[in-house]
């Protein structure tokens, strides 16, 4: 039986995992994750959680004893955030390269310096190239399916590959929102025990993991994990329409449009900017404007094929990124701008900066970035809600 | 009771061959012997550094047990998941063993070694000293001896090798509480299976230090890597001891220290010492040795 509560981003993170039934969590607290591994430990101290619950002394170790649990065949989680996610990416490639099934909440959160605790997606931009799968989520009902999703994709023997799950700190985190959480028989049925896989350590047939390859070798591991990665887009879709099926709501397969069939100008959105910009697509839509919005769920693997088909004959498009690559653009942009150029896309692209260290992203200026998109003006990268000059 | 390990009822099967090691390399040494006790049921975490560099090397694995290499800092946050994942999954008793050199214990790898010790889970953690960062090099650990010549600290004309004296690591893991922490050299192979044996057996964490000879990084011949790590106990520069049940115990108390300049000059990284920097050496010695006696007696 499912149920309906009252939980923040966090919560339903916590409660995706609960209801995955981990056998190991290894996490270290640091804003604005927190609150899911306060609620992970309750749970396992309350006897609600039957997994063993390490409390690491780092996010290096929290990653380090993520890779050890998985090498053998537990499933796993973790969670971090910005400056964690940065001290634990030493082990992300690790954990990609050894094929290790790992799911991760991070908290989106912008990265140093200056200090600043609130929510970007500078963090998970900076490790885009770790191997991981990098998903992104609009809401915490979205953060609670996802956790479940995630594991049946990381664990199908033919992706085995660590899923990042992105949720905005404190927009999503921190927001209170109506969930449902789904009851754990119909979980159980949908996400059944991890499966071990053939190349993970066990007692049968003991093995070596995460070897080292001479230049003879290490390239074709290499090509093979990535081009493993591009299987994840067809299973994300199998398992969507799966979990329909078993629970009655579904968030699509790498990414998602809306009202985006006959748009003349589209914005590309990750993450939470997503509601507000539906809102501001619903207005101008009234007043007669012809506006459309793709959602990235996924930034690896890179949806090209699916990005072009939502953005079709659009005649501008606009990207939204909530980081810089510093001396360059957005990281979004990079890769929605090549990814359209290699398809043969014809009309302009935009760059849109905006909501860096946690600066509100507003319906008019969103109404502001298809302003620019009409009327093709500006500079290609823009930036917005700046409270000075500069 | 445990049963006392000798050469003879010691196992005969071998579990780490086959590896690409220097000829006379203590490390590999201490790995080859300590597997004897644990056993091919072991699960095996490494560093970066020689071992893993000498026993991963695509297709040629030297582990019979599982075995993985972790990112440097990581051995024991690694060796604890793995213990955790095998104990989630059902497995009784699961055994994770952590082998990481001096570099990767004492200065990168402390951080994660502390944590898990903390956690008070079981698994065995392995130090084998050669006292430089040899996979690289041989560059200065905080494990390099004072006076020793590394690529870092050579013998120049200003400063005469590393300054600084050994950290003490044994003393680190025991202050956590540890369950069972001892320090070991290949050249008493009799007592580190013993002490192996009783790092299996105790229920908690388990430290083993031991004294492992580089004839590379060293510059001595690979024929008296066993003797040099015999001589180096009898000289009391290095000392066999215990931690159990809270309390610390010396296992040898040498009633005469064998001479130290001999000692030293069979090592190239110590010739270059002057007889002043060799008695200063021994004056440490001296000072650690009424400390232990008088504390651990």
């Amino acid at each position: 039986m499912s149920e309906f509560a009252f939980l923040n981003g966090n919560e339903a993170v916590a409660w995706g995992v609960r209801l995955s039934r981990p056998h190991v969590i290894a996490a270290y607290p640091i804003t604005p994750q927190t609150k899911a591994v306060e609620k992970l430990s309750s749970f396992v101290q309350n006897g609600e959680m039957d997994c063993k619950y390490l409390h690491v002394e780092s996010e290096h170790s929290a990653m380090a004893c993520s890779i050890g649990s998985s090498s053998v065949g537990a499933r796993t989680f973790t969670a971090t955030s910005s400056q964690g996610l940065l001290y634990m990416s030493e082990g992300l490639p690790y954990a990609s390269g050894a094929r290790l099934p790992i799911v991760m909440m991070n908290a989106n959160r912008s990265i140093a310096t200056p200090w600043n605790i609130y929510g970007d997606q500078m963090d998970a931009m900076h490790v885009i190239n770790s191997g991981w799968v990098q998903l992104f989520v609009e809401d915490a009902q979205e953060a609670l399916d996802m956790v479940i999703q995630s594991f049946k994709l990381a664990e199908n023997h033919d992706i085995l590959t660590p899923v990042m799950i992105n949720v905005d700190g404190f927009v999503l985190t921190h927001t209170y929102e109506k969930v449902d959480i789904p009851g754990q028989e119909l979980v159980d049925s949908f996400l059944p025990a991890i499966e071990k896989a053939p190349h993970l350590m066990n007692d049968q047939d003991p093995m070596s993991l995460c070897i080292s390859a001479g230049n003879q070798h290490y390239m074709e591991f290499k090509i093979k994990q990535h081009r493993d990665m591009f299987k994840v887009f067809e299973q994300l879709e199998r398992i969507d329409r799966d979990f329909e099926k078993s629970f009655g709501r579904s968030h699509g397969g790498a990414a998602d449009g809306y009202r985006n069939e006959d748009a003349d100008v589209i914005l590309v959105t990750t993450g939470s900017v997503t509601g507000t910009a539906r809102v501001v697509v619903d207005s101008l839509r009234e007043k007669g404007i012809k506006a459309g919005l793709v959602k990235l769920r996924l930034l690896r693997p890179f949806p090209s094929d699916d990005l072009y088909e939502l953005i079709g004959k659009a005649s501008a498009v606009g990207i939204l990124d909530k980081n810089i690559s510093f001396g360059f653009e957005g990281t979004v942009y990079t890769n929605v701008n090549s990814s359209l150029l290699q398809k043969g896309y014809r009309g302009r692209t935009f760059n849109f900066i905006a909501g860096l260290g946690g600066r509100d992203i507003t319906k008019e200026n969103i109404e502001e970035m298809f302003s620019a998109l009409l009327e093709q003006k500006g500079e290609t990268v823009q930036y917005f809600n700046m409270g000075c000059a500069l | 009771m445990i049963k006392k390990l000798n050469a003879r009822n010691i196992d005969a099967k071998e579990c780490f061959y086959g590896h690409k090691a220097c000829g006379g390399c203590g490390e590999s040494l201490a790995l080859r012997l300590a597997l004897k006790v644990l056993g091919e049921e072991a699960y095996l975490s490494l560093p970066a550094g020689c071992m893993a560099a000498v026993s991963f090397i695509y297709p040629n694995m030297a582990f019979k047990n599982n075995a993985v290499i972790t990112p440097f800092a990581s051995t024991a946050a690694v060796a604890t998941g793995i213990a955790a994942g095998l104990e989630a999954l059902g497995k009784e008793a699961p055994l994770s063993v952590g082998f990481a050199g001096d570099g990767g214990t004492a200065d990168i790898g402390i951080q994660s070694l502390s944590g898990a010790i903390d956690r008070g889970e079981k698994f065995i953690y392995i130090c084998t000293d050669n006292e430089a960062y040899m996979n690289t090099g041989i560059q200065k650990s905080g494990l390099t001896p004072f006076g020793a010549a590394t690529t870092t600290t050579p013998a120049g004309k200003a400063i005469h090798g590393c300054v600084t004296e050994k950290k003490n690591m044994f003393e680190i893991a025991a202050a956590h509480g540890i369950t069972y922490a001892a320090t070991a050299s290949i050249g008493y192979p009799e007592d580190f299976l013993n002490k192996v044996q009783k790092a299996k057996e105790c229920d908690g964490p388990a430290y083993i230090h031991i004294y492992t000879p580089c004839p590379t990084g060293w510059g001595h011949g690979s024929k008296i890597t066993v003797d040099l790590a015999k001589e180096v106990v009898d000289t009391g520069l290095w000392f066999l001891a215990e931690y159990e049940d809270g309390e610390f115990r010396l296992n040898r108390k040498p009633g005469d220290f064998k001479p130290v300049a001999d000692h030293l000059k069979r090592q190239a990284r110590f010739r270059h010492l002057s007889d002043e920097e060799i008695s200063q050496i021994e004056v440490m010695r001296d000072r650690k040795w009424e400390k232990m006696l008088k504390n651990w007696g």
